[in-house]
C-alpha cells in the first residue's frame, strides 16, 4: 500500500468517525488566523514526501470547488482534483477565527521526510500558497510556527 | 393573468428587491471612484512595471491589475503583509490596496444577505423575480399603449401612480434586465452549473535555474502590455526552481526567471471570457459608466415598488363593497375595467340609486348571469377601454358569452363606455358590447354613451339622461379623491359677445405666491403649460369644472376662456367675477394635448372658447415652430377672441398662418369650411409629419375629423393612424 492511498483511506475513516486503526495516533492541527479583514479564507492542508512529491490531502477548509484553483500549490499538486479532498472538507475560516482538526494519521508519516503544507486563499486578496510548510518530525510537534499572510500561527500535536 | 403575475411577484418580492437594488446602487459607485483613481498605464509592458515595483518594494510577491486599471502590489513590510496601490509610472506606493470594509459589507449583503449559500439562492430568486416583473410589465405597458410598436410613446390614461410606474419602468427596463440576467449567470457559475474555465498549464518539469536577471529585460514579460494583465506572481525568494506565474485576459502561463522564456501556457477558454464579460456587465468593474447606469436603474426599484403599491391600492378602493346581493337588487351595475377608477364611478351610481330608493348590486362584468337577477329590471354595464381597444383582462371572454346568451324578458340594458379620446379605439370594448346588444335585440334603458377621461361632467350628464329614462331623481356627483385647491385672484377680464347673447370672457388669474421653501420643495401651486386643465370648484357644488389653460406658469398668470352657458353654475359665476375676487382651483395635467417638441408643422383648430389653449401654444412658441391656426367664431366685431394678439404673434413668427371663419358675418362660414378650402396646404403639412390639435365643442370636433378624413384620404393616412402616433389630439367639451 502506498503512503498516498493509505492516507486517503485514513482521511475517509476520519470523516466517517471509524475507530482508529493500529499504528495510528490522533494528531491535532490548530490554526489561528490573523484579523486580515476579508472574507473567510480557504485553507488546503496537504503532505509532500521527501522528494517534494504530493502524497495526499489532510483537510480542505472551504466547500466550493470552483475556488480551489486559487490554492495554487495544492491545485498544481493535484491537478485540481476535488476527489482528493472527498470526505475531508469543512467550512472556510473567518478572519481572526481559528480552526482545530483532529485526524488519525499513521505513525509512518512522521520523521520520514514528509512535509505538511497549508495553502491559503481569500476572495479579492492575494493567494498565499505554502503559507505554512513544516516538516512532520517529532521535534516539530507542539512547536508553533507563524504564517506569512493570513495564518497567525499553526501547531500540530500528537 | 399577466397582470396578476406582475402584481403578486411585485408584492411578494418588493422588500427583497428594494434591498438588492439599493445595495447594488451603492456598489455601483466603487468602480467609478476606482476608475477616477486609476492612472494611465498605456504602452507600458509588464516587464517594465514589474521592474519598477520590484525596485521600489523588493519583497513584492504579486502584482494585480483590476479591470478599472488600478494596480495593486502585495509585499511585506518587515513581517507584516501589505497590499498597496502602486503608480505604474514610478512603481511607488500611491495608496492603500485593501478593499474597504464598507464595500465588502455591501457586496456580501447584495449577493448573499450574509446567509452564504441560502442567501445566494434567495438573491438569485430576487433576480429571477425582477426579470419576470420586467417582462410581464413590458407586456402590460404594450397592451395599455396599444401594441409593442407604441411602447415608446408617452403614457396616457390610468391613475397618476400607474402612469409614473409605467414611465419610470420603461426607462429602467434595460438596466434592470441586464442586472438580473447577469446576476443569474453569476449565481449559476458560483454553484457550478456553467462550464469551467480553462485549467492551469502543467507546471514546468525543468527550468533554467538561473536567478537575479534584470526583470525589465525578460522577453516574455516584455511582450505583455500592462493593459491586458490580470496578475503576475513572482517566484519565491531564493527558490531557483520557481517561476513567474502570469495571468492575462488571453490566458495563463509560466515564465522562467532565469531567461524570461515562456515555459507553459494555456489559453483562456470561452467560459473564462464569458464569465469575465458577465462580471464586468454586472459590477461595472472596468466599465464604470455602465455600472453607474445600472446603479441609477436600480434606484428605480424602490420607486416602482411604491408607485406599484399605490396604483394597486387606488385600484382596489371601493369595489362594490357596500352593494346588495345580485338576486335582491333592482339594478345590477357591472364593471369591466382593468384599473380601478371605473369602480369608483359604479360606486357613485350605486349610492345615487340607493338614495333614490332603489337597491343596487355592483359586480364585475364577468359575473353577468341574467338568470340569477330575480328582482332586477335593468343592468348597467360600465366598460373601460384603453390602448388598442381590446377587452380589459378581467372581462376577457365576456363578449363571446354575451353574444351567446338569450335575451331575458323584462331586463333592459344601459351601456356606458369609459375611455380616452386620444386613443384610436375610443371605448372600443364598450362599443363592441353595444353592437352585440343591438344585434341580439336587448332593449335599452337609454342609448350607448361614453365618458372621456373619467370626466365627472360627462358622467353627470349621462346621470341626468338616466334619471329621465328611469323617472328617478338621480344626481351623479362623482368626486375622485378631492384635489388640493389654491386661491387664485382675478386680475383682469376681457369681455366679448354681449350683443349676440353669448357672453364670453378671457379671464386672467394671478398665481398664488410661492415661498422660497415651496419653490425648493416643489410644493404650492404646481407648474403648468398651455393645454393643461384648471379645475375650478364653483360655490354650491363639490364637482370641479375643467377649463383648458391658455397660458403656462412661465407666463406668470393663468388664463382661461369662459362662455356663459344658460343656467351654467360655474360659467355663470366665472363670467360675473370682478377683478380682485378669488376662486378655488387646482391643476390637472393634460400632457397629450400639446405641440410635440420638434420642427414639424402644427395645425391648430378651434372654435369659440376652444381657441384658449391654441392661443397659449402660439404665445409659448418662442422657437418659431411652424403653427397654423384655423379658428371659428361668430362675428369679427363681437367675439373675435385674441384678435389683438393673433396679428402680433403672426408678425413675431409665433404663428405661420391664421385663418378665421365667422358664422354670423355676411358670408357665414364654419371652421370646417375654411379647412376644406385650404385642403391642399393641410395635405402638404400633414404629409410633412404635421400634428393636429383640435379644441372646442364635440360637434365641431366631429365635423373637423370628417373634413380631415377626406383631406387625408389621398395620402393614405387616417385619423386613427395619426392618433396612434400622437399626431392627432382633441380637447373637446
Amino acid at each position: 500500500m502506498t503512503i498516498r492511498s493509505f492516507l486517503a483511506a485514513l482521511a475517509v475513516t476520519t470523516a466517517l468517525s471509524f475507530p482508529a486503526l493500529a499504528h495510528a495516533g490522533q494528531v491535532k492541527l490548530s490554526t489561528n488566523l490573523r484579523d486580515y479583514g476579508g472574507n473567510p479564507a480557504f485553507l488546503a492542508y496537504y503532505v509532500t514526501d521527501a522528494s517534494g512529491k504530493y502524497a495526499g490531502s489532510l483537510w480542505m477548509a472551504g466547500g466550493r470547488t470552483r475556488y480551489y484553483r486559487h490554492l495554487s500549490g495544492w491545485y498544481q499538486a493535484t491537478g485540481g482534483n476535488a476527489g482528493e479532498v472527498n470526505g475531508v472538507t469543512g467550512a472556510s475560516v473567518g478572519s481572526g477565527r481559528s480552526l482545530d482538526i483532529s485526524l488519525d494519521l499513521t505513525d509512518a508519516l512522521f520523521d520520514a521526510g514528509y512535509q505538511l503544507h497549508i495553502d491559503a486563499a481569500v476572495e479579492d486578496m492575494r493567494e498565499s500558497p505554502d503559507e505554512i510548510v513544516i516538516p512532520l518530525t517529532s521535534a516539530n510537534a507542539g512547536k508553533t510556527v507563524q504564517g506569512r499572510r493570513y495564518i497567525a500561527d499553526f501547531t500540530f500535536s500528537r | 393573468m399577466i397582470r396578476s403575475l406582475h402584481r403578486w411577484f411585485g408584492l411578494v418580492a418588493a422588500l427583497l428587491l428594494i434591498l438588492l437594488a439599493l445595495s447594488g446602487t451603492a456598489l455601483s459607485l466603487f468602480p467609478a471612484t476606482d476608475a477616477l483613481k486609476a492612472p494611465s498605464a498605456a504602452s507600458l509592458s509588464v516587464a517594465e512595471l514589474a521592474a519598477r515595483v520590484k525596485a521600489a518594494e523588493p519583497s513584492v510577491e504579486q502584482i494585480r491589475r483590476a479591470p478599472s486599471g488600478l494596480i495593486t502590489a502585495f509585499y511585506f513590510k518587515g513581517d507584516a503583509p501589505v497590499s498597496a496601490i502602486v503608480d505604474p509610472a514610478t512603481g511607488k506606493v500611491a495608496g492603500n490596496g485593501d478593499q474597504s470594509a464598507l464595500q465588502r459589507f455591501l457586496t456580501n449583503l447584495h449577493r448573499s444577505l450574509f446567509l452564504d449559500d441560502t442567501g445566494r439562492i434567495i438573491a438569485a430568486a430576487g433576480a429571477l423575480s425582477m426579470l419576470l416583473l420586467a417582462i410581464t410589465g413590458l407586456f402590460l405597458i404594450a397592451r395599455r399603449a396599444g401594441g409593442f410598436r407604441q411602447l415608446l410613446k408617452p403614457m396616457r390614461g390610468g391613475s397618476s401612480a400607474t402612469r409614473l410606474h409605467a414611465t419610470v419602468s420603461r426607462l429602467a427596463f434595460p438596466g434592470l434586465v441586464l442586472s438580473s440576467l447577469t446576476a443569474l449567470w453569476m449565481t449559476a457559475s458560483t454553484f457550478g452549473y456553467l462550464p469551467d474555465g480553462a485549467a492551469s498549464p502543467e507546471f514546468p518539469a525543468s527550468v533554467s535555474g538561473a536567478t537575479g536577471i534584470d526583470l525589465a529585460t525578460l522577453p516574455a514579460l516584455k511582450a505583455i502590455p500592462v493593459d491586458s494583465l490580470q496578475s503576475l506572481s513572482f517566484p519565491a525568494e531564493g527558490d531557483a526552481t520557481d517561476v513567474f506565474t502570469v495571468k492575462t485576459d488571453q490566458g495563463e502561463g509560466y515564465i522562467d526567471q532565469g531567461n524570461g522564456a515562456l515555459i507553459g501556457w494555456s489559453d483562456a477558454n470561452f467560459a473564462d471570457k464569458a464569465n469575465r464579460l458577465v462580471i464586468a456587465l454586472h459590477t461595472g468593474r472596468g466599465m464604470a459608466w455602465l455600472g453607474l447606469l445600472l446603479g441609477v436603474s436600480a434606484l428605480a426599484v424602490p420607486f416602482l415598488g411604491v408607485t406599484g403599491l399605490m396604483g394597486y391600492a387606488q385600484g382596489r378602493r371601493g369595489r362594490g363593497a357596500r352593494s346588495k346581493a345580485a338576486n335582491k337588487a333592482s339594478t345590477i351595475i357591472l364593471v369591466g375595467s382593468e384599473g380601478g377608477t371605473t369602480w369608483g364611478f359604479a360606486e357613485t351610481l350605486r349610492a345615487a340609486l340607493e338614495a333614490a330608493g332603489e337597491t343596487a348590486h355592483v359586480g364585475a362584468v364577468s359575473g353577468f348571469s341574467p338568470e340569477t337577477y330575480a328582482k332586477a329590471n335593468r343592468v348597467i354595464l360600465m366598460a373601460s377601454t384603453y390602448g388598442d381597444g381590446e377587452a380589459p383582462a378581467p372581462a376577457a371572454g365576456f363578449l363571446a358569452r354575451f353574444a351567446a346568451m338569450p335575451v331575458k324578458h323584462g331586463l333592459k340594458l344601459a351601456i356606458l363606455g369609459f375611455g380616452d379620446r386620444s386613443f384610436a379605439h375610443y371605448c372600443g370594448f364598450a362599443k363592441d358590447i353595444a353592437a352585440v346588444a343591438q344585434q341580439r335585440g336587448w332593449p335599452l334603458v337609454l342609448p350607448f354613451d361614453t365618458i372621456d377621461r373619467q370626466s365627472p361632467q360627462d358622467f353627470a350628464r349621462w346621470g341626468r339622461e338616466l334619471s329621465a329614462a328611469l323617472g328617478l331623481a338621480l344626481e351623479l356627483n362623482h368626486v375622485q379623491s378631492p384635489p388640493k385647491t389654491f386661491g387664485l385672484t382675478l386680475t383682469s377680464r376681457r369681455d366679448y359677445g354681449a350683443s349676440l347673447q353669448a357672453n364670453t370672457a378671457i379671464l386672467r388669474l394671478q398665481l398664488p405666491e410661492r415661498s422660497l421653501w415651496q419653490r425648493l420643495t416643489g410644493a404650492g401651486f404646481p407648474a403648468f403649460e398651455a393645454g393643461d386643465l384648471i379645475g375650478i370648484i364653483p360655490e354650491g357644488s363639490e364637482l370641479p369644472r375643467y377649463y383648458s389653460l391658455a397660458s403656462g406658469s412661465r407666463d406668470g398668470f393663468a388664463e382661461i376662456c369662459v362662455r356663459k352657458h344658460p343656467g351654467g353654475l360655474c360659467s355663470g359665476q366665472l363670467t360675473s367675477l370682478e377683478p380682485g375676487a378669488e376662486i378655488r382651483a387646482f391643476i390637472r395635467k393634460n400632457p397629450h394635448f400639446r405641440p410635440q417638441a420638434n420642427r414639424r408643422p402644427v395645425i391648430l383648430i378651434g372654435a369659440g372658447t376652444g381657441i384658449g389653449p391654441l392661443a397659449g401654444f402660439a404665445r409659448a412658441n418662442d422657437c418659431h415652430q411652424p403653427m397654423y391656426l384655423y379658428f371659428g367664431t361668430r362675428h369679427p366685431s363681437v367675439d373675435a377672441l385674441y384678435a389683438e394678439e393673433l396679428a402680433g404673434w403672426q408678425a413675431e413668427g409665433r404663428l405661420s398662418g391664421v385663418q378665421t371663419a365667422f358664422s354670423r358675418a355676411t358670408n357665414p362660414a364654419y371652421v370646417q369650411d375654411i379647412l376644406k378650402a385650404d385642403a391642399a396646404r393641410l395635405s402638404r403639412l400633414l404629409a410633412a409629419g404635421g400634428q393636429v390639435l383640435v379644441c372646442g365643442g364635440r360637434e365641431m370636433a366631429a365635423g373637423v375629423a370628417q373634413v380631415l378624413t377626406d383631406v387625408l384620404a389621398a395620402s393614405g393616412l387616417t385619423i386613427a393612424g395619426l392618433k396612434a402616433e400622437g399626431r392627432y389630439a382633441e380637447d373637446v367639451y
